[in-house]
């Protein structure tokens, strides 16, 4: 029963999200355009302003177009409104070029409201899909992202990101604000406070704890915090500096940058701290490691060879693979979860670029415009990047889509945004 | 009433009562002041040393006129080596140190360069190594001395000049107790 599984998905989240929802802090501003978008009407549902706090087809268009995928119709462009299947005016619709349309409802049971939503190709005039949520009316905004994952996976086959959260650190004055929010840049919420700088966010991969690198104690230490109990304990703290967590797609396992033979080095540490093992052996700095999706790779970073380059070296052991040859420094590597793409930052002429690397070929492109940017990271779904920019001396959000065809801004109002990771699909 | 919706209304009142008694991560960020890592994170121990130097009376690292208040170490642009108009300052604390086996000193290497915040940190760890390998040289034990990197975190000068970025290309030399 995928909507139960869904729904409980939803209210786990919202568990988490309880303490900043519904304050909107980010905007969120779509910048590029792309050809070839899917051209849909999300019709107003009955009843959404003013059975529920906040109306649904507004959080529902917002999700379906920043992911540049999709295309929105006027829903004025048909006469008559349409809640009900038998209402639907077709021909208008596809005058109107939608390709799809979707409708629905919010009725009052009990307590809760009942949400109910279908989704229509105009053309065949077929149910492609639906759904209904009984929910307290606050939590109608989780619901309203859960139908965007469904309409966002019933047009494109891919797996919706509109209830997965982003983490990031913001700079606040002089305090260091380590935050998780929705993916839409909504209900942020801080997880710790520091003088001190805290960098490198880390998920693991059930969604239930972030490891990250804490100045506190006067020198790099890793942490994993558990982000439904607040808890927090030292993973890493050797002699000399700690840094760049990384978890195995597994969770058992971080890979970590360690300095203890006298230079950056990736060692390989239990998740709940200890058994240290080296994994890359060379006198140069070696850092941000990042696992392959099945686990038995590392891509990193190394200036063995010169300046920093991107390689790639089984986690087992043996030789690396150098994987970036265009420009002199190369940076920040991660892996898209379907394993067909790498991203990383590239510095070009001054600037530094976030680049996109088909893994096959060795084909790449450089993605943002920005002067300069930070630390790409992908969506669980593989079809946006989540990178850093600074602009005119504040540091904002982007999420791009791998071809470069669309680009989202999501600004938050104060302060600069650093070190950006998104989140699995998972949530505790 | 379907049993799809009873299994709907079952989870959310029982997902609903999991939230109330869960309290919001907002209350419950823990806040760190960045004095002490509030003692969660053994890094020195404690200051023994000074107490045992009885026949100094001025501490010649609290004294403002001696050598030793020279603490940082500077470097040229992409360099992590020691150069010689540092050397005496590195040479200074290495024989205060040899002379008072029980000090420890943490260097911390600092970059001024944009780029990947961990990057910058493998590179002011490097710069802080080469103050402790000079040191070393000299005849400090290595129990009395630790190096760690804040990368490009901790700028002394934040501004854009090169006379600033001059500034941040440094290792400062850290005391226990300090």
């Amino acid at each position: 029963m995928p909507i139960v599984k869904t729904l409980i998905r939803a209210m786990l989240l919202l568990c988490l999200a309880a303490a900043g929802a519904a304050r909107a802090d980010m905007t969120i501003e779509i910048v590029g355009g792309g050809a070839n978008r899917h051209a849909i009407a999300v019709l107003p549902f009955q009843n959404e302003t003013t059975q529920v706090r906040e109306a649904l087809t507004p959080i529902i268009r917002n999700d379906l177009l920043l992911t540049g995928a999709f295309r929105m119709v006027d829903p004025a462009s048909a006469a008559n409104p349409a809640f009900e299947p038998a209402q639907i005016n077709y021909p208008a619709w596809r005058g109107a070029g939608a390709q799809s349309l979707a409708i629905g409802k919010v009725e009052a049971a009990g307590g809760q409201v009942k949400i109910s939503f279908r989704l229509f190709d105009a053309a065949q005039q077929k149910q492609l899909t639906s759904g209904e949520f009984t929910v307290t009316p606050e939590r109608s905004r989780e619901v309203a992202h859960t139908i965007a994952d469904m309409i966002y996976e019933a047009i494109t086959g891919q797996k919706g990101i509109f209830n997965t959260r982003i983490s990031y650190v913001l700079k606040s004055g002089r305090d260091y604000l380590l935050q998780v929010a929705d993916m839409d840049g909504r209900g942020a919420q801080t997880i710790l406070r520091s003088k001190e700088p805290i960098i490198s966010p880390a998920w693991s991969p059930d969604g239930g704890k972030i490891a990250y690198v804490s100045f506190e104690a006067k020198k790099p230490v890793v942490w994993v915090q558990n982000l439904v109990t607040g808890q927090r304990r030292i993973v890493a703290n050797f002699k000399g500096s700690n840094s760049a967590p990384a978890w195995s797609p597994d969770g058992r396992q971080l890979a970590v940058v360690l300095t203890t033979s006298g230079t950056s080095q990736i060692y390989v540490i239990d998740a709940n701290g200890g058994g240290a093992r080296r994994v890359t052996h060379s006198n140069a700095i070696d850092t941000e490691p990042a696992w392959s999706p099945d686990g038995s790779q590392l891509y990193f970073v190394s200036d063995r060879a010169g300046g920093p380059q991107i390689y790639v070296q089984p986690v087992a052991g043996g030789s690396a693979r150098r994987l970036s040859w265009d420009g002199s420094y190369n940076v920040s590597p991660k892996v898209s979860p379907d394993g067909r793409t790498l991203s990383y930052i590239r510095r070009q002429g001054g600037q530094f670029r976030v680049v996109v690397q088909d893994l096959a070929s060795g084909d790449n492109r450089v993605l943002s415009s920005g002067a300069y940017n930070e630390r790409p990271s992908f969506a669980p779904n593989s079809r946006m990047v989540l990178f850093a920019s600074d602009e005119g001396g504040r540091s904002v959000l982007y999420a791009a889509t791998p071809d470069g065809s669309s680009k989202v801004r999501l600004a938050v109002i104060n302060g600069d945004v650093q070190d950006p990771a998104w989140g699995p699909f998972n949530h505790p | 009433m379907n049993l799809k919706h009873l299994l709907i209304g079952t989870a959310t009142v029982a997902l609903l009562a999991a939230c109330s008694s869960t309290k919001p991560l907002e209350t419950a960020a823990p806040t760190v002041n960045g004095s002490a890592g509030a003692g969660q994170s053994a890094t020195l121990p404690a200051d023994t040393g000074a107490a045992g130097q009885g026949s100094v009376a001025v501490d010649p690292l609290k004294d403002p006129n001696s050598p030793l208040s020279k603490r940082s170490v500077y470097f040229d642009f992409d360099s992590s080596a020691v150069k010689q108009s540092e050397q005496q300052t590195v040479a200074n604390h290495a024989e205060y140190l040899k002379s008072h086996p029980t000090r420890k000193v943490v260097i911390q290497g600092n970059t001024d360069a944009r780029g990947s915040r961990e990057y910058n940190l493998g590179l002011g760890q490097r710069r802080a190594e080469s103050v402790k390998n000079a040191m070393q040289v000299i005849g400090v034990k290595e129990n009395q001395l630790e190096a760690v990197s804040f990368g490009k975190e901790k700028p002394k000068a934040t501004g854009n000049t090169e006379a600033d970025y001059a500034q941040n290309r440094r290792a400062d030399i850290a005391y226990d107790g300090e």
